[in-house]
């Protein structure tokens, strides 16, 4: 339109209503104006409102002591911390959430789509029920009657449900025994040492492959490297390996790992919920597959794994990706929520802070920015993965 | 060859026996589908006998007080009859609970009105304005003889409602725009529009709510004050129209460039192009994906809680917190889930149903 008609040989403009070039930069000039008069006007009122109030600007609370203390602490803090180190905290418990609940509702969500379209009558059926009803009833009701479950119907820790040696079930949360000891770093030195074998090794067979034709039983193989590597390093190295029990000692459980309430809450919410859309998601994308594939995959031979992983998951997830991506996002979002059942994220932690110092405008922008940079990573790298299994057109 | 004969020679044998046929197709058809079908049957075995004892069998209906109910092994349905109208309604003025009843029925029927196509009429907008203005006119009262009730007391379903309908009925247009301005030329607009979206939709709903109850006030003028209900409106308002520009963009972008040329040859101007060739059928494209925004607002109306409205979730909360009858939230949140699943499904269904009927124009 307007801008792309200034070829070389453009014909004179007359300053005229009727040319759309000047038209359009008139419309912009006007938009703009309009825009940032508004944004001063607001900036001018803030200003005035902050300097009645007696609230001084700027990010130099960040160093000032918090004085509160928070439930539960990835890193290291204490109520003499800064409110920066506090912030930081409640963005770790963000990321905590996220990253478990993206994991666990992809898997759990998978399995429901693949469930959906099963050919057993009752399996699908239920999977459908199971989406239709969280889909269709709000994810903060859901994390009120998960919390609520959890804190009223569950036993104190001392009638702590026990289904099996070291789990404790109660409304204090979920107890299980912890691994501890030296050794731990030497079975995740080996797991580390086992993935560089395995890429190195896929690597190696697809070579082979294309040279000779031999197909190398890769997951096979892989798996059972993912399994002695670790065992192995543990056993040379000798380092001391223990199980952490939680034991009951007076009114509450002592050592183990701990999931309180509210983490087991939100992650349960979060997970339910988002698992069926990503069941959806995952079921439309298989769907999309022609039926012809599937045949033409069968005549060639393939096994069903093969059949799979080779033909029905490319094509399958160049539609899975991209909503899958913003359920992603949904899900990182939506762990803000937790603030309503008091579980220390991000957001409940810049509350909290801006309530104590009334800077609200920098708390915002604060949780906003957090927010921003995990959206963008979160796409940026779907974005990369989803160029890398894009159907390469003409 | 005769009709008769083809059917005798060539009838297959039908799968479909009884209930043999049907459950040898449907449950055992492999080894592995016969394990996950006794392993379910198993599962449900456990669960829905329990379930149904909790829900219904053991369940007290009738109990005057919290002792009684808590007597009995089920659920406390007798909670849900003593608080229904605290839940349904918030703490509206007992009497008039009437008006915030009849402003329920008449938003409802106004949406399912919207669903029926004989209504797809150009005075369909018409008829939205009419109900709103009923509607605010039943909520607030103050005239035809109406006591007047100030919006701090609203609450319960009325207000999820309000929400949500006023929430898609400002933020459709808005969204509008938005879409027609990021596939705009004008570089200044398009650069606008795409910050605004981008950043509307990278953050949580609960964000703009903090933002629009702490910093609202801070935006405006010294001794100008907005009401809390509309704050929260305005950022429901303000988040719901970043997603539907994007979707409508995606119906933008359906749309062949032939039609653009063509409508340009015609001489028509841009906003002529819009109305009349565009936009009738970008639309139409992206009804589904527009209803489920529609669904996703609804449920995302319950987020208010967080800034203390009093919506159906906060207002079972409050009844919750009776000390005389602690303990029921289990049933509580059943009784409001049950609510909004009701009305989410069957725009869901209905959403569904449109998507078919409506995807016969282009199937070959």
């Amino acid at each position: 339109m307007a801008h792309n008609t200034t070829t070389p040989q453009a014909p004179r403009r007359r300053l005229s209503w009727n040319d759309p070039f000047t038209r359009g930069i008139l419309y912009q000039v006007l938009i703009l104006g309009v825009l940032g008069f508004c944004v001063w006007y607001l900036v001018s009122n803030t200003l005035h409102n902050l300097a009645v109030r007696n609230i001084s600007t700027g990010f130099d609370f960040l160093g000032r002591e918090a004085g509160f203390a928070i439930g539960e602490t990835p890193i290291a803090y204490t109520p003499s911390d800064t409110y920066g180190r506090a912030i930081l905290v409640g963005l770790f418990n963000t990321l905590k959430v996220s990253v478990v609940g993206i994991v666990a509702a992809t898997v759990f969500g998978t399995v429901l789509g693949i469930a959906r379209l099963s050919k057993n009558w009752l399996v699908s059926r239920l999977a459908g029920l199971y989406v239709e009803v969280m889909r269709n009833v709000p994810l903060l009701l859901q994390l009120f009657f998960w919390y609520a479950l959890i804190t009223e119907a569950l036993p104190g820790p001392r009638q702590a449900l026990h289904p099996v040696d070291g789990v404790f079930l109660s409304n204090r949360g979920l107890k299980l025994p912890a691994l501890q000891g030296d050794g731990l770093s030497w079975i995740l030195l080996g797991l580390a040492l086992a993935i560089v074998l395995v890429v190195v090794m896929a690597h190696w067979a697809r070579r082979r492959q294309e040279l000779t034709g031999n197909i190398f039983p890769v997951a096979r193989v892989g798996l059972v490297v993912l399994l002695l590597v670790p065992a192995a390093a543990l056993l040379i190295s000798g380092a001391p390996l223990a199980l952490d029990m939680p034991e009951l000692r007076g009114f509450n459980f002592v050592g183990g790992l701990t999931l309180s309430p509210e983490f087991a809450a939100l992650l349960a919410g979060l997970i339910i919920y988002t698992s069926a859309f990503v069941a959806e998601v995952v079921r439309s994308g298989i769907q999309s597959v022609g039926k012809g594939q599937w045949e033409a995959a069968q005549a060639l031979g393939l096994s069903r794994s093969r059949m799979m992983r080779l033909v029905i998951l490319p094509q399958a997830l160049r539609v899975i990706v991209p909503p899958m991506t913003s359920q992603y996002l949904n899900l990182t979002k939506n762990s803000s929520l937790a603030v309503a059942i008091g579980y220390p994220d991000i957001v409940s932690v810049v509350n909290t802070t801006l309530n104590q110092t009334g800077q609200a405008i920098e708390g915002i922008l604060i949780i906003m920015a957090a927010y921003l940079t995990v959206s963008l990573s979160i796409s940026i790298f779907m974005n990369w993965y989803n160029n890398r299994i894009a159907l390469v057109e003409r | 060859m005769t009709a008769a004969q083809t059917s005798t020679l060539s009838a297959p044998p039908s799968l479909h026996r009884g209930v043999l046929g049907w459950l040898r197709e449907n449950l055992f058809s492999s080894p592995l589908n016969a394990i996950l079908t006794v392993l379910v049957l198993w599962l449900l075995l456990l669960t829905v006998p329990a379930l149904v004892d909790w829900l219904f069998i053991k369940a007290n209906f009738g109990a005057q007080n919290a002792q009684e109910c808590r007597a009995s092994a089920g659920a406390c349905w007798a909670f849900i009859r003593e608080k229904h109208r605290l839940i349904l309604f918030g703490i509206y003025p007992y009497d008039e609970q009437w008006r915030p009843l009849l402003a329920s029925v008449l938003l409802t029927l106004l949406i399912v009105c919207s669903c029926v196509r004989w209504f797809w009429k150009p005075w369909l907008p018409l008829l939205w304005l009419v109900g709103l203005t009923a509607v605010g006119v039943l909520m607030w009262g103050g005239v035809l003889g109406l006591s007047y009730v100030e919006n701090s007391l609203w609450g319960g379903l009325p207000l999820t409602l309000i929400l949500a309908t006023f929430g898609v009925a400002f933020a459709f247009p808005l969204g509008l725009l938005l879409a027609l301005g990021r596939t705009s030329h004008l570089p200044a607009v398009k650069a606008v529009c795409v910050v605004y979206i981008e950043l509307i939709r990278g953050v949580p709903l609960i964000s703009l709510l903090f933002m629009s109850s702490v910093m609202l006030p801070l935006f405006m003028p010294e001794g100008f004050n907005i009401d809390k209900l509309l704050r929260a409106q305005i950022a429901i308002i303000l988040f719901a129209a970043a997603y539907i520009a994007e979707t409508v963009r995606g119906g933008l972008q359906a749309i062949p460039k032939g039609q653009y040329e063509g409508a340009e040859s015609l001489g028509l101007s841009y906003w002529q192009t819009m109305r009349k060739i565009v936009l009738p059928q970008a639309l139409k494209i992206v009804i589904p994906p527009l209803v489920g925004i529609f669904i996703s607002l609804f449920k995302d109306t319950s987020l208010v809680v967080i800034i203390g409205i009093f919506d159906l979730t906060q207002a079972a909360k409050v009844a919750l917190a009776d000390a005389a009858w602690r303990g029921f939230s289990t049933e509580a949140y059943l009784f409001i889930a049950l609510i909004y699943f009701v009305f989410c499904y069957s725009i869901s269904r209905y959403s569904r149903s449109l998507e078919r009927r409506l995807q016969t124009g282009y199937e070959r």
